[in-house]
Parts: structure tokens; sequence; C-alpha cells
């Protein structure tokens, strides 16, 4: 169709105008200014904004809380990815285990359930099962006779609430995509290593696992990048001691908002977006690089 | 379960396995469900020791003082509104860039493509701060339009269409109807369009639970009462000193209740899309 598309070469450049306008609007744009503001001192109001070239980034490597920021959202992100990881592979492997039973649907969508739920309603419901007083975690614990614990206003346990929260809403999206993968594993592999009388765990320790390595790799990237610009967690659980939300646990995310519009730093505000940004890339850059390397050694 | 009930240790297992899976199933659902009996106790049940989760007095109490206190419904309008526009808006875009991309061969569509598919990665975090100033700039703060600014496109989206014209709309179809006098728009409309209703379908729902589920970005844009969406009145309700568990509950199902019942309506196209996400490796 390359010649014959003569005709839609218009229809292509009109249908696609608007579209890439509106891309380039509130993608392109924002994405440019946002490196570029990382590089001037301004304060929203003043029509000033003098270049200070990396003067923020100098700043920020030496300011207590965004390091604190920085510091809370690694541990959680990849704490969330130490339990989510494990826990989906096996849930993955006995629900495609279980794959041809009545139950799997219902297995399969209870797990996902807590990924599509709204965030605020789901970080309420375990406010409450962290709460001192009313919540069920501690009466759990009274039972095995271990003291009540502040879950929610202790600096430490908090964070613990938070990983909690991102894990169980992290790990549905995991056993999906993982399942996924190990439905694409040729049955093939399988029926040769029965035949070599594998057995159940050796079948998934020698192959479910090494084919599934670009699926795993994969999961991994987006589970602990959807975990350092987690917010709305925060935000909701971990509200100090005068109601204040999210003070408890300060995320880079919650930092730089409070960088913009509560402190009008927006120049500081575009640094630390643009390292939150470098985080990502070397995330992706890593599971790149990790992902060929397993091409090129098979 | 009767169609494999197989015989000896694999049956057994089968059954170990089943009983486990199912004691996971129910734990993950346990903290929403005490959500939505919380919401319907009365003060005093909500003490009781242990917790009930179906409620001994069922009350609407909760759910009449959270209507009265808050503009309940006037943030689900919101939301609802915010939503379905937004999955309007994204469902068009991608559906035509994502077409026009893989059918149509020009100079510097395969840049374009690489630059869309390059600020995939990038969090939307990272940029909202000049998209905010924009929308302030517009004077669209508080305003459905300056929600919506930021939920137009969707780079997946436009992915995940470009990827399945290019296998799955065969050119000899656009090239016979061409032949037979048919117009740009109208093979885009009545051929390709219908093809395509199962991957548009699929994004649809993901763009209607990113919208649903969205919070920094309409925290900051619709800040006013009036304006703001259920989770961000909720996530803000919730911080005042002398809310109460059972109102806050009510208003968290009200908000929960609507997401779990999409969501199992359109689970199948949900699942596929998701599914479709992780496959782009």
């Amino acid at each position: 169709m390359r010649s014959g598309a003569r005709s839609g070469l218009g229809f292509a450049l009109v249908a696609l105008a608007p579209v890439l306008t509106i891309y380039a609007t509130v993608r392109i744009y924002p994405i440019a200014e946002t490196l570029r503001l990382s590089l001037h001192n301004w304060n929203i109001i003043s029509p000033r904004k003098p270049f200070i070239g990396l003067a923020n980034f100098e700043e920020l490597m030496g300011d207590a809380l965004f390091l604190e920021a920085l510091r809370n959202t690694t541990i959680i992100a990849f704490a969330v990815l130490a339990i989510t990881i494990p826990a989906a592979l096996a849930l993955a492997a006995l629900i495609n285990h279980r794959y041809g039973s009545r139950l799997a649907g219902f297995y399969e969508t209870a797990i996902f359930i807590p990924h599509v739920v709204s965030l605020v309603p789901a970080a309420l419901a375990w406010k409450w099962v962290f709460d001192a007083k009313l919540g069920p975690l501690n009466w759990l614990l009274g039972r095995f006779g271990v003291a009540a614990q502040p879950w929610l206003y202790d600096p430490v346990l908090a964070v613990i609430c938070v990983i909690v929260l991102c894990a169980w809403q992290a790990v549905g999206y995991a056993v999906l995509i993982l399942i996924v993968g190990m439905r694409n594993i040729s049955p093939s592999l399988y029926e040769a290593a029965r035949l070599d009388g594998a057995n159940s765990w050796q079948l998934f320790r020698f192959i479910t696992t090494p084919q599934l390595k670009p699926v795993l790799l994969y999961v991994s990237v987006v589970t602990l990048i959807s975990s350092f610009n987690i917010y709305a967690q925060a935000f909701v659980l971990a509200s100090d001691s005068q109601g204040a939300p999210g003070k408890l646990v300060r995320v880079l995310v919650l930092d730089m908002l409070e960088n913009s519009f509560r402190n009008y730093r927006v120049g500081y505000a575009a640094a630390e977006a643009v390292i939150l940004l470098a985080i990502v890339l070397v995330l992706t850059g890593a599971q790149f690089r990790l992902f060929r390397d397993r091409s090129a050694a098979s | 379960m009767s169609a494999e009930r197989a015989t000896g240790a694999s049956g057994v297992a089968d059954r170990v396995i089943d009983v486990a899976l199912m004691a996971i199933s129910f734990a993950m659902l346990t903290p929403l469900a005490f959500l939505v009996s919380n919401a319907f106790k009365t003060p005093a049940e909500l003490l009781a020791w242990p917790p009930t989760l179906i409620p001994d007095a069922p009350t609407l109490d909760n759910l009449r003082a959270v209507i009265r206190e808050t503009p309940l419904f006037r943030w689900i309008f919101n939301t609802i509104a915010f939503a379905t526009l937004s999955t309007a808006a994204i469902v068009t875009t991608s559906a035509v860039a994502g077409y026009v991309l893989a059918k149509f061969r020009l100079p510097g569509f395969g840049l374009i493509f690489g630059t869309i598919l390059a600020t995939a990665i990038i969090p939307f975090e990272v940029y909202m701060i000049p998209l905010y100033l924009g929308v302030q700039a517009a004077g669209l703060l508080n305003t459905l339009w300056g929600l919506l600014i930021a939920y137009l496109v969707m780079s997946f989206g436009i992915f995940l269409i470009r990827q399945y014209a290019m296998t799955s709309i065969p050119d000899e179809l656009i090239e016979a109807a061409r032949v037979d006098g048919a117009g740009e728009w109208w093979i885009f409309l009545r051929v390709a369009l219908p093809l395509m209703r199962g991957p548009l379908g699929a994004l649809g729902v993901l763009a209607f639970f990113q919208a649903w589920t969205a919070f920094a970005w309409p925290l900051v844009v619709a800040a006013k009462t009036e304006a703001q969406v259920i989770e961000v009145g909720l996530a803000l309700f919730q911080t005042g000193f002398t809310v109460e568990l059972g109102r806050l509950s009510a208003a968290a199902a009200v908000a929960l209740v609507p997401s779990v019942v999409f969501f199992a309506v359109m689970r199948r196209n949900f699942v596929r899309g998701v599914a479709a996400s992780g496959m782009k490796e």
C-alpha cells in the first residue's frame, strides 16, 4: 500500500495532527519544561527565573527532608519488590497448576482485586487494620502474647505499614502477568522433562523459572518503578499525630509537591522530579541490559 | 474440579493447594470486606472485640451522616464525568494515532513513534508541575477540563493499537476498499475501527480505571471541595480530627463498591489490557 496510499497521505496527516498536538502539549512540553526548570531558581511569583546550573541538585544532596524521602522511598520500593515477586511467583505457579479447575478464575480475581480498587478506600481499609486501638492486627498479636504496637504512629512501623499496603496491591498484577508468561511456555519442554523423570518441583525450578526470566524481569521493574512513585498510600496511611497527611512517611512525590506548592520552590521541585526520572531510567536501562545479557548467553 | 478427578497422591496435593489458595484469596479480600462491613456498624459495634464481619445491627446512619456532611454525590459525579471523558479521549486518540502510525509510512513516523514509546516510561509525577502551571495559566484550575488535560492521551494506548493494527488488519483489505473507491475516513471508520474493537475495549477499561484511581493530579488541580474527585475528597475528609471510623468506612465503601462492580463486569477486557501491557517486551 506504500504507493497506493498517496491519496491517504492527506488523511494520515490530518488525522494525526490533532493527536500529536495534544501529545506535544501535555507530554513533550512539560517533560522538557521540567528539565529546564530544574536548572533555574524560581518561586512561582517572581517574573525572574535566574539560571543557576546544577545548584538545585547540589542543595538537594544536603537537604535532610529530601534525603529522608529518598531513603524511605527506596526502602519501600525494594521491600515491596522482595515481598511481591517471590509471593507472586509461588501464587502464579499454584494457580497455573490448578488452571483447569473451576476455582482458578476466583483465585485470580480475588488476588487481582486489590490492584484495581481505588487507592484511597483500600488505604483506609488497611488504616483500620493497623489502628492501634480498634484494629484487628493488634488484637491478633495480643492473642499470641505480643504487646500492641502503635503501627501508624511510629516512623519505622509506619514504613512497614506502607510496604504491606503496597505489596498487597502489587501482587495481583505480578500474578496476572506471570500466569500469562507461564501459559506461553511451550508444553513440549515439560513433556520432555517428565519423560526424563522430573518431578513437579524440578519442573518449576529448572523449566518454569528460567523460561520466565524475561517476564520476571519486566514485572520486577514495573513493581519497582510504581513503588518509587507512591504517594496516595503514604498520604492516607501515614498521618502524623496532628493529622497532617504523609508527614510520618515522607516519600519523593510528597516532598516534591510540598516544595512546589507549599514552599513555592518550583525549580527545586523540578530538580527532584529529574532525580525521580533518573531513577526510573536507570531501572529501565538495567532491565534492558539484563535482558540482553540473558538473550546473548542463551 | 470433577473433570480432573485425579487419584492418589496428586489428588490430595491438589486439594491442599486449593485450600491454601482459597485461604489466601479470602485473606486478600478481608480488609475490603471489613471496610464495607464497618460502614454499616453502630458506634458501639465498631468497638466490639473481635470485630464482626457481618454487622449485628446494620445501620444506615453512617451513610446518611456522610451524605449530610460531604458533597459525596458531587464527588462521584465529578469522578464519573472525568473518567468517562478521559476514556473517550484516550480511546479516540489511540485509535487514530495507532492506526495511522501502523498503516502509513511517512518520513518522520518512525521518530514520532519512538518518541511516544520513550515517553511512555516517564512517570506522570515527573512532569506534573509544568502541566499544573499550564492549567493554572489557562484559568482551568478546579474545572473538569483542567482535570482532563493530563488524561487525553495514553502512550501505551497508541502503542497497543499500533501493534494490533499492524498484525491484525491486512493491508490487502484496506487496499481493496481503496480500489472500490472508498475514502480514507470511511475505511478508518467502517473497516479498521470494527476490527480494532477488542483492543479498544480493553484500552477503554484500562483508561477508565486509570482516571478513576488518579490521585496526585486531581489533588493539586481540583483542590476546591466542589471540584474534587471521590479519591481526593475521601483522602482529605479522613485527615479531619473528628471523623469517626463508621462514617469514614461508609464514604470509602461508596467509593469502593462501584470500582469492584465495574471490574467484575469488565474483568475479561481488563485482564486482556493488563496482560497486553506486560507483553510489550
